[in-house]
């Protein structure tokens, strides 16, 4: 049952000189998808409070001294939003050009598309441009660690910590350039609190952290998502009742995902729903 | 909180460390001794991690470097998770991870030390010691500019000992490790060490000193800064009794009438701040004194601090009064020692005369000061960063809004200051507003190429030009460096040295740094420098700093190679949304002095 939340006062906010009502409380990302613009994300997640750390969305705020993260930033009553000033772009495209010069996007969903939009050129920044590259962190039968791709956006911190999991078994360590996500001394997960949820995995948004089975299977080349079909289950294995997104590869389960708009569960699973599938 | 601990075990010195910052454990599940009461114990949950960073500092404080049994047993003492631990320790520069000598020299590399030799120096410690990371290694500024090149050796020991050298000498500091180790052990306890071997007097770092007609630095060189009696017979504590007199409300009306701005660099009206944390409705309020001065070129709050301790004191007391703040957190940076000395002195002599601690001067008014070190990190000086910090997590900056007047600390309504803007609430209050903004005082940190480096003490309103007539320039002066690493150079000696006359000149005063750099000086060089300690000191939390900086670095070492247009557009368009898009003044602020030097300076022409 979800609890009917109280009456929420409407206010009105200009996106790009068009007009529109959102609740008190909402972002100024709230406001854009109300109004139908479509602001790049990459760190916002919609089941956790955002870090608003990549700074792919902002957007120019009448008045402001400087760009505002339009996925945290509260909309005010009355507040004038730009999405696609020429300030706003430029920011977008730097951003942009930053993240693809020093980390692995290619498994980062769309963002190849917002590099074409935004005529984002990472190869200007020259072939000795400082990266994150590094092996990747093979340490566990069940997930990889592929910190190469990381665009540190804290998701799986957040999710593994105060706001979902409550195991913190990663964080940021180091600082700057060097910061890295890392368990305590950098010891391998088995020997960390990790307890195999795989939340985190379900959060990141440029395949850092990714399934092991996805991760051979890219080896290999054998990972193809044009053949793969979804199919939202049950768990069976206790009486919560999540819901199991199945990823089914030439009749072989490859990935379990969760779905985020479930009111219990908001995407999150345990180590058995999860990664529990080899009996199916 | 479902958190799983290691197996290592703290060696027995970690654990006396940190026991005796955090008290002996209270069972078996802290670390302790396992006893039977323990297999029927209802786990309580205190919030004691604002002592993670207290903890951290007694550990690589006593042994020189945090292991994993002390991190792991810090852990359990204060229910903190081992990896969020590890995390906050990997911040600070201060601390280190992996094994080191006890004795390590930090050899400043920058702004003011480079333009004095600062390379040389470091070149020939090199030579004697070993590539840097054992037992040397590289700083960011020490906040001894005036007597540069800097250096300060931190040994670790019970107590822990620190020494600097300034003017420093490679030979005297390369001698120095092996005496000190093998010297005889220094007093534990006893009487309060005031003094930091290899300090200079006061007059060394303010050449004013003595002078008639002070008011910021009127005691400097004049008074014992370790006698509350002295500070007593100057005039001490006539500001709280005229607060206690006007009231709450009243000061703040004295605050905002005087017109006093902040002194820390964003230059926001006092007064205001005052106004809005005291009407806020949440409770408690905290008073934080931003004591992390780490700006390069900048050392005014360290004069300060050293020479007047019981100036600040008494200047957060009336803050504290002012605003309704129970308690009040000096957050210092960790290499001050000589200030943490005075202050913690200070502290004590005026908690135990009734000035700090319950019903202060019998008026019914409790408050408190906590004096918090930290670690080796500029950007925990940014308002937020410092509440980050003394809560035991990351020093990372905190989105705003909410600003810290509404939630700060603990997430309660918060009053930031830094230590000279809370030192010039003294005069307001004892002359009254209108004497006060008549003459409003203001301090300059000069360094470079002048005969009399130092803190001085001007009226707002004098130019770059009078400053400089005071400090008497050297050799052939070709640009002056306003505001920091964050600020921009300038040529112009006739700027008016107030907020808007340095904005209207495309400048900013921000801490008050005014570093002369003469011909000799290699501003390529220096450019490079100014980028590395931006790269260097990002918390790595937003996209356009932690990598917009890494960035500028490698666009500047091709530019001092080769001059091309390519790297001048991309320089541009990666500083401009630097300013944008950053979360706070750090990134905002990277790309500032770079520009004025290629725009004004012409460098890479
Ligand atoms: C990266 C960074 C570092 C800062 N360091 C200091 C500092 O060391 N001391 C200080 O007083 N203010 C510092 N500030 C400014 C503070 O954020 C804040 O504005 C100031 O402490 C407010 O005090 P005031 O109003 O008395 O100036 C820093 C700001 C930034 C962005
Ligand atoms: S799998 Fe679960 S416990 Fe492990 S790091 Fe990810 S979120 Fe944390
Ligand atoms: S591993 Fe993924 S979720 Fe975690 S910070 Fe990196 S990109 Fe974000
Ligand atoms: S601007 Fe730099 S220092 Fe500030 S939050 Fe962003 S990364 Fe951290
Ligand atoms: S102490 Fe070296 S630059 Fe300030």
């Amino acid at each position: 049952m979800i609890p009917l939340q109280p009456p929420r006062r409407l206010i009105d906010v200009q996106i790009d000189g068009e007009t529109v009502r959102v609740p008190e409380g909402a972002t100024i990302l709230d406001a854009c998808r109300a109004a139908g613009k479509d602001v790049p994300t990459l760190c916002y997640g919609d089941t956790l409070t955002p870090k608003n750390a990549c700074r792919v969305c902002v957007v120019e705020v009448e008045g402001a001294r400087t760009l505002a993260p339009a996925c945290s930033r509260k909309a005010e009553a009355g507040m004038k939003v730009g999405t696609g000033t020429e300030r706003a772009r430029h920011s977008r495209k730097v951003v942009l050009e930053l993240l693809g010069s020093s980390v692995d996007l290619s498994t980062t969903p769309r963002a190849a598309e917002w590099t074409a939009e935004y005529g984002a050129d990472p190869a200007r920044f020259g072939a000795d441009a400082a990266t994150v590259a590094q092996p990747a962190k093979v340490d566990n039968d069940l997930y990889v660690r592929d910190y190469s791709k990381c665009i540190l956006c804290y998701k799986c911190v957040d999710a593994c910590g105060d706001q979902w999991q409550n195991t913190f078994a990663i964080a940021v360590a180091g600082r700057g350039f060097d910061a890295t996500i890392s368990t305590e001394f950098d010891a391998p997960l088995t020997d960390s609190a990790c307890v195999y949820c795989g939340n985190c995995v379900e959060v990141c948004p440029t395949g850092a952290l990714s399934f092991r089975t996805e991760f051979d299977m890219r080896a290999e080349g054998t990972w193809d998502e044009s053949r793969q079909s979804e199919t939202t289950t049950v768990c069976s294995y206790c009486g919560v009742g999540c819901n199991l997104t199945l990823h089914v590869q030439d009749n072989k389960i490859v990935k379990v995902t969760s779905p985020h708009d479930n009111p219990v569960t908001k995407g999150n699973l345990c180590v058995k729903g999860r990664f529990g599938y080899g009996y199916v | 909180m479902d958190i799983r601990f290691r197996d290592a075990e703290p060696s027995e010195e970690e654990r006396a460390a940190v026991d005796a910052v955090l008290g002996p454990p209270a069972s078996g599940w802290e670390g302790g001794a396992r006893s039977a009461a323990d297999l029927r114990f209802a786990a309580r949950s205190e919030p004691r991690r604002d002592l993670l960073l207290p903890a951290l500092h007694a550990v690589n404080d006593r042994v020189g470097w945090i292991s994993e049994g002390a991190l792991d047993y810090v852990c359990r003492r204060l229910t903190v998770p081992p990896a969020e631990a590890y995390g906050v320790a990997t911040f600070y520069s201060l601390f280190s991870l992996s094994p080191r000598p006890k004795r390590v020299l930090h050899v400043c590399t920058d702004l003011a030390c480079q333009a004095k030799g600062g390379q040389r120096l470091r070149d020939q410690v090199e030579q004697r010691l070993g590539p840097p990371g054992g037992s040397w290694q590289e700083s960011p500024c020490l906040g001894l500019c005036e007597r540069a090149p800097a250096a300060l050796a931190l040994e670790a020991g019970r107590p822990p000992r620190a020494e600097v050298y300034a003017p420093a000498d490679a030979d005297e500091m390369a001698r120095t490790p092996a005496d000190a180790v093998a010297g005889a052990p220094s007093p534990d306890g006893g009487g309060p060490h005031l003094d930091v071997p290899g300090d200079a007097p006061a007059v060394a770092a303010v050449p004013q000193a003595g002078q008639d007609g002070l008011v910021l630095l009127r005691r400097a060189g004049r008074v014992d800064p370790g006698s509350l009696d002295d500070y007593r017979a100057t005039g001490g504590y006539l500001a709280l009794r005229r607060a206690f007199e006007l009231g709450p409300a009243g000061v703040i009306r004295e605050v905002l009438d005087s017109g006093l701005v902040g002194r820390g660099g964003a230059a926001f009206p006092t007064g205001r701040k005052w106004d809005a944390t005291a009407r806020q409705p949440d409770h408690p309020h905290y008073l934080v004194c931003n004591a992390d001065e780490s700006e390069p070129g900048t050392f005014k709050d360290r004069v300060l601090m050293e020479n007047d301790p019981y100036a600040l004191v008494e200047a957060m007391t009336v803050a504290a009064y002012a605003t309704g703040c129970p308690k009040g957190y000096l957050y210092l940076r960790g290499e001050y020692p000589r200030a943490a000395a005075r202050l913690r002195h200070a502290i004590a002599t005026a908690r135990a005369r009734g000035l700090l601690g319950t019903d202060i001067l019998g008026k019914g008014f409790s408050f408190d000061i906590e004096l918090r070190l930290g670690a080796g990190a500029y950007l925990c000086g940014e308002e937020t960063a410092i509440f980050n910090s003394i809560e035991g997590y990351r020093g990372e900056p905190r989105s705003k809004p909410p600003f810290p007047v509404e939630k700060g600390l603990f997430g309660k309504p918060t009053v930031v200051n830094n230590v000279e803007t809370l030192v010039n609430v003294l005069p307001i209050l004892e002359r009254g507003a209108p004497v006060y903004a008549e003459a409003e005082p203001k301090l300059f940190c000069v360094s470079g190429a002048v005969e009399r480096p130092g803190v001085y003490e001007l009226t707002f309103g004098a130019t770059l030009r009078e400053l400089l007539e005071l400090a008497g320039t050297t050799g052939t002066p070709r640009a002056v460096l306003l505001g920091g690493a964050a600020g921009a150079f300038v040529t112009d000696l006739d700027i008016p040295l107030t907020f808007e006359g340095t904005r209207n000149a495309g400048a900013t005063l921000g801490s008050g740094v005014v570093l002369v750099l003469d011909d000799t000086v290699d501003l390529k060089r220096l450019i490079l420098r100014i980028a590395a300690f931006f790269r260097d000191e990002s918390c790595g939390q937003c996209v356009p700093c932690r990598v917009g900086t890494v960035r500028q670095e490698e666009a500047l070492h091709r530019l001092s190679r080769r001059v091309s247009h390519e790297d001048l557009l991309l320089l541009r368009e990666v500083g401009r949304t630097m300013r944008d898009a950053s979360i706070c003044g750090l990134g905002q602020t990277a790309w500032n002095a770079v520009e004025s030097a290629i725009d004004r300076l012409g460098v890479y022409e």
